[in-house]
């Protein structure tokens, strides 16, 4: 059989794997593997401007598309600015593949040239990694690698290659199946706890359905929305959890959480029984702990045994897959045609309508200053509810996902876990890989969209038009409204006393800018900016600079002490709470 | 767990990255080449217990997890002590160490260094048995286990 180097077994590896797409930056350590790249068309690579991009990318085609992530950066400094983009997929249990160069194994340990320690750098905010020390073992480790991202709770898993290794020739085999005997994740869920779910499930007087992040990794939204309509239940979606079920379908009763509608929090806060599907009870959903549903039996249903029972603990837990576990349950309750309780069920949806007619996401309008959440709303209707929508860290974060109705998992691209600010920006240009044909609009704000905002090149190069909603207030929005309620005021570092004009300088980087000052131009200049379908458009949106995300459970408080916007006094929180922040 | 590189300091990691008590870690190479066992001695309560088996468990080179808390299981730990063993002392040293279990393993005309083995309860009431000031220098070896009667990581 023929030898070849390992820089080019890693390239016929990622052939093989099906990936379109690598998202990288070269550097000394990984020359090889560009040589071998140079010389083949199936794997495309994505020349980024940073390797946080190149990962944040990786991480938004994932998320928009379903298929794992994969980034190529070099040794040292490639790998550590990489490491934001890793922590970031790893918080969001999301599948990437991560090559990072290393210097020569000889030279490992001796301070080298742009020598860190990947492996150890990376322990924490990874799935699994691995140092390739053996040309021999390479393939298989790739395999493995892909394997262990994609599959269970699925996470970034990064594989470091020494450059002596990506010279080093061997026969090449890429293995079509890998085992391990370590890792076996329980995908399909317990009958026997699957039953006493149901039970639980059906006897319920005042029933809740709480879903994550995990639906939409699980691709389980359909048998989700085909059990929650069979049960005719309310049911509430995580910040990273919106799409999987329909936002503008009557049961659904909006976000959850710190900024979640007051219907989500009071039917949370009030439920008998909790139904918890793929998500892991964060503390930006749960509140205060001692105060969380306080008369829910609950029942949880995740893929990973250590989300169970970790911050709440649970009356039912099954550790599965929720497309399969959901499966059985509707099974069992379709096979023994079982019925919840009806006449209570529509006693609970009238106290929830209650909730709802509250209409705590209203604002107040304004004709002479643009609202952030005015010009979310305007996108949604123009873009019909259909756009890819990423978006970055902050308010404008909050209002996206709390006015654009999302109607379709994977639609919904943001940085949950981590919160990560420059996110948006790259993750949209992966989106728009997966999705070509797609709108996609990056929705950020002043501080995040700088800093990614080298990516507009990348943008360029590839023509990945990509429509920038600038919620531009001068502030850090999310802190100085921190800062507003907690520390009296004082807005410290949060204030930018210079900014760039944001038109001048997309245009230096060929795309398309426009500058929006007046509530009346907001829907002029989206529909114009839509209808540059090849063009990069970034609309610098000036609004009000006051305004603040509500609902608003301070940290440290109970589902049930929201504060809704212009009707509660702001009320300073206990010390227990400003830890939490 | 796997014998491979790293894999004790991902142990080690998810340890101090959660917060965990660690008292004691011993790791050593097993009858299978392909696998190291390692020890660990740790404590919390039952919520906080659980969730260390199951990041444990999540860990890839993580092959197998026994907690032998919760099996008969036997206890060992060695500990070797250095003690200063001048004129009575001597005579006292050595009748503390008999009754211990213990061996002398060697002597100056001030010291003794004893080798004991047992539970680590055994050796901390050895430790307070002898005279405080006699101990010159104290080196445990972390507990190690395994479990009482059929039952085995092979069988």
């Amino acid at each position: 059989m023929e030898l070849i180097t390992g820089a080019e077994i890693l390239v016929r590896c990622l052939k093989d794997e099906g990936v379109e797409y690598l998202f990288g930056y070269p550097g000394g350590a990984v020359l090889h593997i560009y040589d071998a790249l140079y010389v083949q068309e199936d794997v495309k690579h994505i020349l980024v401007r940073h390797e946080q991009a190149a990962l944040h990318a990786a991480d938004g085609y994932s998320r928009a598309c379903g298929r794992p992530g994969v980034a190529l950066v070099t040794s040292g400094p490639g790998l550590t600015n990489a490491v934001t983009g890793i922590a970031n997929a790893y918080m969001d249990s999301i599948p990437l593949v991560v090559f990072s160069g290393q210097v020569p194994t000889a030279l490992i340990g001796n301070d080298a040239f742009q020598e860190v320690d990947a492996v150890g750098i990376t322990r924490p905010c990874v799935k699994h990694n691995f140092l390739v020390k053996d040309v021999t073992k390479l393939a298989e480790t790739v395999k493995k690698a892909f394997y262990i991202a994609t599959t269970g709770r699925p996470g970034p898993v990064l594989v470091d290659l020494p450059k002596d290794v990506t010279i080093a020739k061997t026969e090449y085999h890429y293995p079509k199946k890998i085992k391990l005997r370590s890792y076996n994740p329980t995908v399909k869920g317990h009958a026997g706890q699957i039953r006493k779910a149901v039970d639980l499930i059906l006897s319920a007087k005042r029933p809740m359905i709480y879903t994550g992040g995990g639906v939409i990794l699980s691709d389980g939204s359909p048998e989700l929305i085909e059990l929650t309509q069979l049960l005719g239940y309310p049911i509430t979606n995580t910040l990273m959890g919106l799409g999987a079920y329909p936002a503008t379908d009557r049961q659904f009763v909006g976000m959850l959480g710190m900024h979640g509608t007051y219907e989500a929090n009071m039917a949370m806060h009030h439920c008998d029984v909790l139904i918890a599907i793929g998500a892991r009870f964060d503390d930006r959903v749960t509140g205060k702990l001692d105060k969380f549903c306080p008369t829910a039996r609950i029942v949880h249903v995740d893929i990973d045994p250590s989300s169970i029972s970790k911050n709440v603990k649970v009356d039912v837990p099954i550790v599965g897959s929720v497309p399969n576990v959901l499966r059985a349950m509707i099974s069992v309750i379709r096979d023994e045609k079982l019925r919840s309780d009806s006449e209570a069920l529509a006693h609970w949806w009238r106290q929830i309508d209650e909730w709802r007619a509250v209409k705590s996401l209203s604002y107040r309008h304004s004709n002479e200053v643009i609202k952030p959440q005015y010009v979310i709303e305007k996108l949604y209707q123009i873009t019909e509810g259909k756009a890819i929508i990423t978006s970055d860290v902050g308010q404008h974060q909050m209002w996206a996902a709390q006015y654009y109705l999302f109607d379709r998992p994977r639609q919904w691209i943001n940085s949950g876990g981590l919160g990560t600010m420059g996110f948006g920006l790259p993750a949209a240009m992966g989106a728009k890989f997966a999705f070509p044909d797609e709108d996609v609009a990056c929705i950020t704000g002043d501080g995040s969209i700088q800093m990614m905002l080298q990516e507009l090149a990348t943008m360029k190069q590839y023509q990945t038009p990509v429509k920038i909603v600038n919620l531009n207030n001068g502030y850090l929005g999310m802190v100085r409204q921190w800062q507003e309620f907690f520390y009296q005021k004082r807005y410290c570092m949060t204030y930018f006393e210079s900014l760039p004009d944001f038109v001048m300088l997309t245009e230096a980087y060929g795309h398309v800018g426009m500058r929006i000052e007046k509530p009346g131009d907001v829907e002029g200049a989206l529909r114009e900016a839509f209808a540059m379908k090849d063009r990069t458009v970034f609309l610098d949106f000036v609004t009000d600079p006051s305004e603040n995300v509500f609902p608003m459970i301070p940290s440290g408080g109970g589902q049930s002490e929201m504060l809704l916007a212009e009707r509660d006094e702001m009320v300073s929180t206990h010390h227990e709470g400003m830890v939490l922040l | 767990m796997e014998n491979e590189a790293g894999a004790l300091s991902r142990v080690a990691n998810l340890f101090s990255a959660r917060g965990y008590n660690i008292e004691s870690l011993t790791v050593a190479p097993t009858d299978d080449p392909t696998l190291s066992r390692l020890t660990l001695v740790t404590y919390g309560n039952e919520q906080i217990i659980e969730q260390i088996v199951k990041q444990l468990n999540k860990l890839i080179d993580v092959v197998k997890l026994i907690d032998l808390s919760e099996t008969d299981a036997i206890e060992r730990e060695l500990m070797l002590v250095k003690t200063r063993a001048v004129g009575e002392q001597r005579a006292e040293m050595k009748r503390l160490a008999d009754i211990f279990g213990g061996r002398v393993l060697d002597v100056t005309d001030a010291t003794y260094t004893i080798e004991l083995t047992g539970a680590g309860s055994k050796l901390d009431n050895f430790l307070r048995a002898i005279e405080k000031d006699a101990i010159l220098e104290v080196v445990r070896s972390g507990a190690t286990g395994i479990a009482l009667g059929q039952k085995a990581l092979h069988a």
